[in-house]
């Protein structure tokens, strides 16, 4: 199992101090925290993209590059690379890219994105959400798995002869997980082509995740893709720790209390109870991380949210140091021992080049999707 | 037949007129049920005791504890009763609120009676003019004949006037009530488009 830390970008007035980082400020925390994640031993970090203040992460791509450079093992991933608005041209060239850069240490996580007016900056509309996420998931899908494209489709021009370059690394193009709070139909998209389904599983309550994921796997083993409690799950979560959950409770409760998102409204006690939010020791982190299986089953991948609602730099590394040091070395030992046989783990480049290298050679072909 | 009555009142104050308004209508429902040989199983949402969870709900974009509890009341229900005060010309803002984060189509079909409650008679076509055009937006099916009580209503001399139309849009309610098929909502989540529907657009 993966274990790491997704961050959106966000650029929030720290309300403890009154201190606004700059987006330069920001932009090199979050490499500081993509560093600090691998040297405290997480598996994952996984960038966001946003067009709109008060986001600094309009670029994924160069920022996975940039850490890329400054790490050995840590695998790079989005929360998400938004399918809806990036022409998938650009996503397929972008992360084929950035995976000969990296050496392959490069999936990506597609959503829609919520904001409406960010679609028209991008010649979209909001109500054409799903669509979009299909058409371009379908184009961007055919762009890495096939030489030369002929394509015509509703939301970008047609392309005659188009090769995508470069190619994705060894021919195996990044693994693909979805994202999505509640529509149905990105889970049966996920299911449909055997990619990863990642639940967000933060800030709504967990029986949103719960039907999400029962659809997808469901689903996944409609499509032949294997049983369904094989399908490739991904969570979010929430956590805030000190060594005793009372200075927990005590140090994050004035930045949950004004937090974007879910601020002004329910106490934080309250939102613990109602989402997976957990503001505690260790021991309670690894306790209610553990729950998460009880309602949708072995899964591949959990990353954490930590450096929201402007937590500053030096909290958001000790959190990292608790979680590299006490919370993911118990979670990954009780995760494995619970894990039912036959379940695997997340795809990596490796495993998908291997499992290409096995399979028989496919007819190399145009194709030609309307 | 048993026919599950929903009443969503808006009354502030304990006891509220809007409140007392409320179970005058659901009596009124259950007696028009039974006359057709039916009974009603009344079920009662007190906004006011929603009114944190409501304002939580406007800000994280979901329903909690008592809230959901209510709204699952609401959609399992086979009819409604919704009753506000009036203030500043209208329904009152709590009411309101839980009528907008009813999710889309919740309400469709549903056979709805209206009633509002005022200091006085002078606000009466509220009813007409805000009440009825939000549930028509709902898609709910609103029953002819609203009810409107003002503090002379509640034992002044047009009284009987008042009690008689309390029984005609009690009548109507279990009418359509009875006449409606039993509401199947669909479910997204086990009646999911397959794959090659949404590509195809």
């Amino acid at each position: 199992m993966q274990f790491g830390i997704f961050t959106v970008g966000d650029v929030t007035t720290d309300p403890t101090t009154g201190h606004t980082p700059s987006e330069h400020e920001r932009i090199k925390n979050t490499v500081a925290i993509a560093k600090k994640a691998e040297e405290v031993g997480l598996d994952v970090v996984a960038f966001g993209q946003h067009h709109n203040p008060p986001f600094a992460a309009s670029s994924p791509t160069t920022t996975m590059a940039y850490v890329a450079a400054q790490t050995e093992r840590i695998l790079l991933s989005t929360a998400t690379t938004l399918i809806t608005t990036t022409d998938p041209v650009r996503i397929a060239e972008d992360y084929a890219q950035l995976q000969h850069l990296a050496d392959g240490r490069v999936d990506l996580m597609l959503g829609r994105g919520n904001t409406g007016p960010v679609y028209p900056w991008f010649g979209k509309d909001i109500r054409d959400g799903i669509a979009l996420a299909v058409e371009n998931y379908a184009l961007l899908r055919t762009l890495w798995d096939t030489d030369v494209v002929n394509w015509e489709g509703k939301f970008r021009t047609p392309l005659q002869g188009f090769t995508s370059t470069p190619r994705p690394l060894d021919g195996v193009a990044p693994f693909v997980w979805h994202g999505s709070i509640r529509s149905p139909e990105i889970a049966e998209q996920a299911a449909y082509y055997g990619d990863g389904f990642f639940s967000n599983h933060i800030f709504w309550p967990a029986s949103h995740t719960q039907q999400m994921v029962a659809l997808y796997r469901r689903r996944f083993e409609h499509y032949g893709h294997g049983t369904a409690d094989q399908a490739i799950v991904g969570l979010g979560g929430q956590v805030y720790m000190a060594r005793n959950s009372q200075d927990a409770v005590r140090e994050f409760r004035p930045y949950f209390d004004v937090a974007p998102v879910y601020g002004h409204g329910p106490s934080l006690e309250d939102f613990m109870e109602q989402t997976p939010l957990t503001v505690g020791s260790p021991q309670q982190v690894i306790e209610r991380t553990l729950g998460f299986r009880d309602y949708v089953g072995d899964y591949q991948r959990q990353l954490f949210l930590v450096d929201h609602a402007g937590l500053p730099l030096a909290t958001v590394l000790k959190q990292l140091d608790m979680l590299g040091e006490e919370v993911v070395p118990v979670l990954r030992r009780e995760f494995e021992a619970l894990r039912a046989p036959g379940v695997s783990d997340a795809p990596t480049h490796a495993s998908l080049l291997a499992a290409r290298q096995t399979a028989p050679v496919a007819a190399e072909s145009e194709a030609v999707a309307v | 037949m048993t026919r599950s009555i929903a009443v969503v009142s808006a009354g502030l104050s304990n006891p509220s007129s809007t409140r007392l308004l409320a179970d005058q209508l659901a009596t009124a429902v259950d007696v028009a049920l039974r006359s057709h040989g039916d009974a009603a199983d009344i079920h009662v949402v007190e906004l006011r005791e929603l009114a944190h969870p409501l304002a939580d709900h406007l800000l994280t974009g979901f329903a909690s504890g008592a809230l959901a509890e209510a709204i699952e009341t609401v959609r399992a229900a086979d009819g409604l009763i919704v009753v506000t005060p009036v203030f500043a010309a209208s329904y009152s803002g709590l009411f309101k609120m839980f009528f907008e984060v009813l999710e889309k189509d919740l309400l469709r079909g549903k056979p709805v009676l209206l009633a509002a409650t005022a200091g006085t008679a002078r606000h009466s076509l509220v009813l007409e003019h805000a009440l009825r055009p939000l549930f028509s937006y709902l898609r709910a099916v609103t029953v002819p004949t609203a009810v409107f009580a003002a503090t002379e209503d509640f034992g002044g001399t047009g009284s009987t006037e008042f009690t008689s139309r309390i029984a005609t849009a009690a009548g109507e309610l279990a009418d359509l009530v009875i006449g409606a098929p039993r509401a199947v909502l669909a479910d997204p989540f086990a009646d999911v488009t397959p794959f090659d529907q949404l590509l195809k657009g």
